[in-house]
This record gives structure tokens, sequence and C-alpha cells, in this order.
């Protein structure tokens, strides 16, 4: 296991969904939610602290693996965060990602937080910045309407230049 | 050097940009998902963006910087209500792009002083507002307003 306590909060986002715990628990966790707003990523991962945690695009690929932190539902999940693929990714130190879920009045208050352990450079810390408000958005779209948004994104290129130049 | 506070959101809206310039410019629409705001921003720069609360107190009079419908508006923040500290004014930037028949919305608050206690509010504050403004456009209803006990709570804990 990871020790949590080197990983210092870099990104974080805060959105409100008209939803349950439960609901929103689910959609971080099944499949067949994270295929519609993820970028057609599906997601595996064993119900448990230390269980393996995957997203796998549709050819099979993996494109990010770790292993959970904390599994308390509808509360928190946390996992680390290790990119497989691009390869070139594979540079990247894991980071973790959390996601904590609380009641607001009749709605649901999801908060992801991306922490890292090391001195992460801005252009690198870009990507997620870029990517978690997009997923996040279409996450809270399929939850209320029953449709995901329509997003097409890649990796800003200050982001891959950045990564090219790690050791 | 110490960065000035500075904060960025980013939401993404399955509506036209037209619709969420109006929304953001309109009382009558902001009323419905401001958490019963009415926010009057369609002047021109030079012109004043006011908001009224609820229970129809004035808590906002700031200068309109720039106005480009419905791409970037950019407008003062000195929020008049008692309950808030008083500090020189920050600035709001609203910058709309459309991708799709949707519309990417980024929103910048900055200009704030170190150690800024608005900072904490509008921190606390914008997540919540613009949630709603996402789901009335996507749904027609706004998102629950007891949520601002929720973020008032959340505030406290924070010691904002």
């Amino acid at each position: 296991m990871i020790e949590v306590g080197k990983f210092k909060p870099k990104t974080v986002y805060v959105v409100y969904i008209a939803s349950t715990p439960e609901n929103v628990w689910q959609a971080l966790t099944a499949s067949e939610f994270t295929r519609r707003y993820f970028w057609d990523r599906s997601v595996e991962i064993e119900p448990r602290q230390g269980g393996a945690f995957a997203l796998r695009l549709p050819d099979g690929r993996i494109n990010v693996q770790g292993e959970v932190v904390d599994w308390d539902p509808p509360r928190k999940l946390s996992v680390t965060w290790r990119v497989a693929w691009p390869e070139d990714f594979r540079k990247l130190p894991a980071c973790v990602v959390s996601y904590e879920i609380t009641r607001a009045g009749d709605a649901v208050r999801l908060t992801m937080t991306e922490s890292h352990s090391w001195e992460v450079p801005e252009a690198i810390l870009s990507g997620g910045r870029m990517g978690w408000p997009a997923i996040l958005s279409s996450l809270k779209s399929l939850l209320e309407t029953g449709k995901p948004l329509a997003i097409a994104m890649e990796p800003p290129t200050a982001m891959i230049e950045a990564i090219r130049r790690l050791k | 050097m110490t960065e000035k506070p500075k904060f960025v959101y980013v939401t993404y809206i399955a509506a036209a940009p037209e619709k969420v310039w109006e929304a953001l410019t309109k009382p009558d629409i902001s009323e419905r998902y401001w958490f019963g705001y009415r926010v009057a921003a369609d002047g021109k720069p030079g012109d004043l963006m006011t908001a009224t609360s609820p229970a129809g107190t004035l808590s906002h009079r700031d200068p309109i910087i720039e106005s480009d419908p419905p791409r970037r508006l950019v407008y003062g923040w000195k929020p008049l209500l008692e309950d808030h500290p008083d500090e020189r004014p920050s600035r709001v930037t609203f910058e709309l792009r459309p991708f799709k028949g949707q519309t990417r919305l980024t929103v910048i608050h900055d200009e704030f002083d170190e150690g800024s206690k608005i900072f904490g509010m509008i921190s606390k504050g914008w997540p919540a507002v613009l949630s709603s403004l996402k789901t009335f456009l996507e749904t027609g209803r706004p998102l629950d307003p007891s949520w601002k006990d929720a973020i008032q709570s959340c505030a406290a804990e924070a010691g904002a």
C-alpha cells in the first residue's frame, strides 16, 4: 500500500448533481456508466481496499491502472492512478485520484481530488485540469438527463512535450 | 513570490452559447437557478452589473468591463451584502466557446488580494451556481436551492 500522506492535492473539481450518493457511486464504479461519459473507458475495480483498479479502452488495452486506497460506498473512493497508455505516459509517477460524495440538500456534491507525490510541472497538471471538467460535466449530464455530452479531446501538446522531457 | 488567489472553473453545457449568455445576463433567468438572485449584466462596457438578493437587497452594483455576446463577459465584483467582508473589488471573466451545439463555459475570478476572505466564499459558491446553471439549461429545472445551506455549512467548516 502506498503512503497516501506523501501525496498533495493539486487539482480539485467540485460539481453538484441532482442525483443520489448511491447513483453517483454507481456511475464511478460500473463500466456501463463509465463507458458513456469517460471516453469509452470501462472501469474495472475490485470492491475492497487494496483491490485492483483499471480503465480499459474499447480495443482491450489498459489506459490506467492502480489499486484501491479507499473503498467506502457511497462516500469515498480513492485509487492510485498510473497511466499505462499512451506509452510515453508510463514515465509519470502514479498519482492518487479521490472522489468524495456528500449530500447537499436534495442533491449530491461530488469532489474529485488529484494528488501528487512530486513537484509536478504545470504543463503535466494541465492534462487533468482540461480533462476532469469534461468528464465530470458529462457524468452530471448522464445522471440528470440520461444523455452524456459529446466532447472530443486530446492531451494538451504542452503536456505531451513535458512528459517526453521526463527522465 | 506568492501567487495571488485565482479561481478557475470549467463546465460543459448541452446548450448553445446564446442560451448560456442569456442565463448569465438576464435577471428573469438568473433568478431561476442562481439561488433566487436577480443578476442583470446585459449592458455595454461602462454600464453596471447589478444583483438583487431574494430578499430584495442590492448585493452588487459593479462595472461591466467587457461585453462581447455570446463570447466574453467581464465585470467587477464587490459584494455589498453586510455579511461579506469589505475588500477591494475583484474581477469575474466568463468565456464561452461553442462546440457541436454545446458550450464550454470558463469562469475566472481573480484580482484578489492575498488572504482575501471573499476568495474562500466564491470558491465554494461558483461550483454550486454553475452546476445549477447547467442543470437548469439541460433539464429546465434548477438544482434544489436548499444547497445554499450546504454550501454555507461547508464554508463554515473550512473557516471561510
